[in-house]
């Protein structure tokens, strides 16, 4: 085996890798919002927020512009406060916007559905660190199913 | 009272030769660089690498086809055929890929490597290199324990990219599952840092064990050709335990708890 052969082999080899690497980067692997890029932090306090996980995305009108930081319970009232990081390019929702926890699809994941308030001439906007007042918590089957045999019982 | 003897004996038998293994690893990689060797390197990479390329391909493309066969008849039952592309994807990035990879690995150019070694030694090779002031530790085992190590990787991730490529080719174009949600799905669920350098982290440790129990297998053999077969033979046996038994430690410590 001539050592010039082999160095070609050896490249292609190489080349092979890093076409695989680029298909595993730019195809397969999640490349939207990220963590790298500039974000501002909002908090919502929720009743129950069902199966919302860390990561969860943030959602208006089916765009995704934020993620899901953190879940974690108030210690004075007991009460789910999720930790939305949202992205800076987004800054300026005004602060009668409302957040719900939807499902997309029938069995799919859960996530915050950001509805925009209505922007008034001198409306505030939220800004790093604010709590956002108008939560709608997530919908529990078994809940939906107690309400509609106690509504059944009473008619 | 004989066979407390004889446990004796054998433990102390095993820890000797893990004392030697551990003597040749660190005499053969703790040495300056030389350009010498990097050619050497080169061209054990070849005859690792480069010739391994094609049974991974291969074996990538079909345990991807039938990863995509399998799961989508269960899933298509949840009418959630749509996750057929994480599954794979994750299936082949997280264990598939590293550890199928290193059992062919081990099968493919452990066994050659062990017999190569084996023979130079039976037929004096190794000591002929000492006459000549040529260190056997520097000139024949390092430049094959780093091919070893670079080499196994790159399988690893080719033979990810090509079945998920095997996926899609069942899955899409053949079970009719949307090429756009394949991806898209996949997209969402599959993390670079989780998932894709996980992996690489597995097979760049199963590569270090696989090379290791092959080059020193050879180096320690028996030199006769009974004893070039049994070390080819326990090279196959010991690192496919060994990775096997690895990859549980390494899926716990990696996705385990959180």
């Amino acid at each position: 085996m001539n050592t010039r052969k082999t160095e070609l082999m050896v490249g292609f080899f190489v080349i092979l890798t890093v076409a695989a690497t680029l298909l595993l980067a730019m195809k397969v692997v999640n490349q939207g919002f990220s963590n790298n890029e500039s974000s501002y932090t909002l908090y919502a306090k929720f009743d129950n927020i069902g199966g919302l996980k860390t990561r969860s995305a943030v959602k208006v009108g089916g765009v995704t512009v934020g993620r899901v930081e953190s879940i974690y319970l108030d210690p004075e009232d007991f009460n789910p406060v999720v930790v939305l990081s949202v992205s800076q390019q987004y800054d300026n929702f005004p602060d009668t916007s409302s957040v719900a926890i939807l499902t997309s699809g029938l069995l799919g994941e859960q996530y915050i559905g950001f509805q925009p308030g209505f922007a008034f001439d001198d409306f505030v906007t939220l800004a790093d660190g604010d709590y956002i007042q108008d939560t709608k918590s997530a919908l529990v089957l078994e809940d939906l199913i107690g309400q509609f045999l106690f509504s059944r019982d009473s008619e | 009272m004989s066979w407390v003897i004889q446990l004796g004996a054998s433990t102390l038998d095993n820890i000797r030769s893990f004392g030697r293994a551990f003597l040749m690893l660190t005499g053969a990689l703790i040495a300056l660089p030389q350009l010498k060797n990097v050619r050497l390197t080169l061209q054990q990479i070849y005859v690792v690498g480069v010739q391994s390329l094609l049974i991974i391909m291969v074996s990538g493309l079909f345990i991807g086809m039938v990863m995509a066969l399998q799961g989508y008849t269960i899933l298509v039952g949840y009418g959630a055929e749509g996750s057929l592309g994480p599954m794979v994807a994750l299936s082949l990035l997280r264990e598939l890929g590293p550890v199928v990879t290193a059992l062919l690995f081990a099968g493919r150019a452990g066994s050659a490597l062990t017999a190569e070694i084996g023979l130079m030694k039976a037929t004096e090779q190794l000591s002929s290199l000492e006459m000549m002031a040529v260190d056997p530790l520097r000139r024949v085992v390092a430049p094959r324990v780093w091919a070893g190590i670079i080499s196994m990787p790159m399988l690893a991730l080719i033979f990810s990219a090509i079945g998920i490529l095997g996926g899609h080719l069942v899955g899409v174009d053949w079970l009719g599952v949307d090429s756009g949600s394949y991806w898209s799905i996949m997209q969402a669920t599959v993390d670079w840092n989780k998932d894709v350098v996980n992996g690489i982290l597995k097979s760049i440790v199963f590569a270090i064990v696989v090379t290791w129990i092959a080059i020193f297998k050879g180096y320690d053999a028996v030199p006769t050709s009974e004893g070039i077969s049994q070390a080819t033979t326990q090279t196959v046996v010991y690192s496919s335990l060994a990775v096997l038994g690895l990859d549980f430690v390494l899926t716990a410590l990696m996705f385990g708890i959180n």
